[in-house]
């Protein structure tokens, strides 16, 4: 690969990466931080960018800020690959991840995340 | 005074609203400034008033205190500093983006710890060496920054990230996210914090279990993060020789010496210095000059008790009897008697026949263990904060971290150590009871605060936004929040005490739930001199002290209010509870 691909995650405002601050955990965000660590120690390059914090940053991307302009904060969570909207509202799964920043997943971790998916709602 | 001996650069007085941290750290100013030094005292406490003790306005600049060769002094609004923080991260996309994601951004941003981080963030400058700070021998802070602050400073992780690129994915630091100064600015600050050379960290406390405990809690979360060092002063101690004057006077003179004796094993160690409680206000320079003086006081206040005409208890209860039914949440500081006036009014209910069901928080326990199954239409359970927190977090990681890789733990269990953790984790376990609340009244000796209300809130709203997309069907009729608002199904009741700091901030507790649109019902003064009536010259003053507050809270805070006499002894059984209720005395004649 001669260009990496860069993905862009627009968190909602939480306190936490992980949401652990809400009153029920969200299995999604919690699984996707950790998917998001891993895709990065794969070489993956993501960035994440939380609305309390760098709002700056949502204001913008005229990408996002016509997603909120539209809306609203049903918007986020919205990940963008290379500067394109690929989701909005939801979080990616390992595998998706990992097909956007063509990392090649083992066969038990391939196997894993697609357990993931028909097991529980974290890829909707 | 002990720690007044060779003192170093810089002096924090550190402990909980209303233990008189600012008149001795405008005492211990003068005290070096009339030594030859020059010295810069720093007040960020929400109500200073070190102006009005020295008769100047000060404001946000350093201003010299005329009345004494080489003092200046400077105040930092706290509420101001964390406005101006909230400004710094929410104005470059005010009208850029949609209002309610604008304010979304802000309740993140609303917490107690953005407060506290940022009074710290004016206060770096002053711990580093500038220009500004470099004529002076002293700088006094009358507070210090938690140790929850420093944690968050020291973390490596706070600065790897979008601190200096502007990006990354940081745990928990969201309050960290509007630091207008440099990373090497705040790393010295910190390092001056924690070198005895430069920095002596002063505990203050009263002679009471509660005071005693907290100074010991922070003594040792500041000795776990390399801050040691401490010393300790006891203010506002009561005098033997008032002992004499009446039983109240002595029965208190009893239980600070008891409070003292059984001091937390932490702070013995620690060099501490007894300040006894003066017979006047800590107002111009003579007050404050004999604040560390043991010489004996003569009081000019009265013996005869002064007249108070205030609701009692008893006119709340009976509005509560009334409704029957619903949530009654008592709400404030620690040691001001919360749960001592949920279980008095929980008992009382009972006592007229309806079905209640008594909650408290309390570690301690022994309150509501000698009413549990002894009284007719009385529940009583008991929520351990530290038990449900541990729950908590064992219940995120073996269900939500199950999945999770060894990196994804690591991470998962730094957000479990953040500071919401236990109010969420003590606010799921409420949740469970409020359901209750339809068939019984539901008396709760602690709440959420409105900005744990507002942020659940939004995740919640979040959350049923995600299940809606992910197709699972989940109802959320009533939310907590929802249930709080309407004041047709809960009663919350405001504690506080008859002194300046802790009503106000009682008051700003007030507007935070103001702005979870959360109105509180009513207001109780606890522990008040005036209302049990005394003929201690030095407690009468202090009664005098107390209907300045009292009519403050009537007038300017409260919709309806009650004060509630000081006992001659903490109440505990179900006999001296209903004291509380039925013993109480407002008018005194004699």
């Amino acid at each position: 690969m001669s260009i990496t691909t860069i993905i862009q995650v627009f968190d909602p405002a939480l306190c936490c990466s992980s949401g652990v601050c809400g009153i029920d955990v969200d299995q999604a965000l919690v699984s996707f931080s950790a998917d998001a660590d891993w895709a990065q120690q794969n070489g993956a390059q993501i960035e994440r960018f939380n609305l309390a914090r760098q709002p700056l940053a949502f204001a913008e991307n005229q990408t996002v800020k016509s997603f909120l302009d539209s809306l609203g904060a049903e918007a986020l969570p919205l990940i963008l690959v290379d500067g394109e909207v690929l989701l909005s509202g939801r979080y990616p799964s390992r595998a998706e991840l990992a097909g956007w920043a063509s990392i090649t997943l083992p066969a038990a971790e391939s196997k894993q995340a697609k357990s993931c998916c028909s097991n529980s709602n974290c890829c909707g | 005074m002990k720690f007044l001996k060779e003192p170093p650069r810089f002096l924090f007085f550190t402990g909980k609203g209303g233990v008189g941290k600012t008149s001795i750290a405008c005492a211990t100013a003068m005290q070096l400034a009339e030594a030859g030094q020059h010295v810069l005292l720093v007040s960020t406490d929400p109500a200073s008033n070190v102006g009005q003790v020295f008769g100047i306005t000060i404001g946000s600049k350093i201003t010299p205190v005329d009345a004494v060769t080489g003092l200046f002094a400077l105040e930092i609004d706290p509420q101001a500093a964390a406005q101006h923080y909230r400004d710094r991260i929410v104005e470059p996309v005010r009208g850029l983006l949609p209002e309610s994601i604008v304010k979304s951004i802000e309740e993140q941003l609303s917490g107690a710890c953005t407060t506290e981080i940022a009074a710290f963030d004016e206060f770096t400058a002053l711990l580093s060496d500038s220009a500004l700070t470099a004529d002076f021998d002293h700088i006094i802070f009358d507070t210090a920054p938690t140790g929850h602050t420093i944690r968050l400073l020291q973390l490596p992780g706070a600065w790897s990230g979008f601190l200096e690129e502007g990006k990354g994915d940081v745990s928990c630091l969201g309050p960290l996210a509007g630091l207008g100064k440099q990373r090497t600015q705040y790393k010295e600050a910190v390092e001056a914090l924690a070198d005895p050379l430069r920095t002596r960290l002063i505990l203050v406390s009263r002679a009471q279990q509660s005071s005693l405990r907290e100074v010991a809690r922070t003594c040792e979360e500041l000795a776990a993060i390399g801050i040691s060092q401490h010393y300790l002063i006891i203010n506002g101690i009561f005098p033997q020789s008032e002992a004499a004057e009446d039983a109240l006077a002595a029965a208190l003179f009893l239980r600070e010496q008891a409070a003292l004796s059984a001091m937390p094993e932490s702070l013995r160690a620690l060099p501490s210095d007894h300040v006894t409680l003066k017979p006047f206000n800590m107002v111009g320079l003579e007050a404050l000059r004999q604040l560390f003086s043991d010489k004996e006081q003569h009081s000019f206040s009265s013996k005869e008790a002064i007249t108070l005409n205030a609701p009692g208890l008893l006119t709340l209860v009976d509005d509560i009897a009334l409704k029957g039914k619903g949530l009654v949440m008592f709400m404030g500081k620690g040691g001001v008697g919360k749960t001592t006036l949920a279980a008095a009014t929980a008992l009382e209910l009972a006592r007229r026949g309806l079905p209640v069901h008594l909650t408290t928080s309390d570690p301690a326990a022994h309150l509501t263990e000698t009413l549990n199954g002894n009284i007719d239409n009385l529940t009583v359970s008991r929520i351990d904060p530290r038990a449900e927190t541990e729950r908590y977090q064992q219940q995120v990681l073996a269900t939500k971290g199950k999945e999770l890789d060894l990196e994804g733990i690591v991470l998962l269990e730094e957000d479990l150590r953040s500071p919401c953790t236990e109010e969420i984790a003590v606010f799921q376990a409420f949740s469970r009871i409020i359901s209750e609340a339809d068939r019984k009244i539901i008396v709760m000796d602690t709440a959420p605060t409105g900005h744990t209300l507002l942020l659940l809130d939004a995740t919640g709203a979040y959350h049923r936004e995600f299940t809606r997309q992910s197709g699972k069907t989940e109802q959320h009729s009533l939310t907590p929040m929802t249930r709080m608002q309407d004041t047709k199904q809960t009663s919350i009741v405001l504690v506080t005490l008859a002194e300046t700091t802790p009503v106000l901030e009682t008051a700003n507790l007030q507007e935070e739930l103001r702005r979870a649109g959360i109105e509180p019902w009513g207001w109780i003064i606890n522990n008040s001199i005036a209302a049990a009536g005394s003929h201690s010259p030095l407690l009468n003053r202090r009664a005098q002290n107390e209907l300045k507050e009292i009519d403050a809270v009537a007038r300017l805070y409260a919709t309806r209010y009650a004060v509630v006499p000081l006992l001659n002894e903490e109440p505990t059984g179900a006999n001296q509870l209903l004291k509380l209720i039925h013993g109480q005395v407002t008018e005194h004649t004699i």
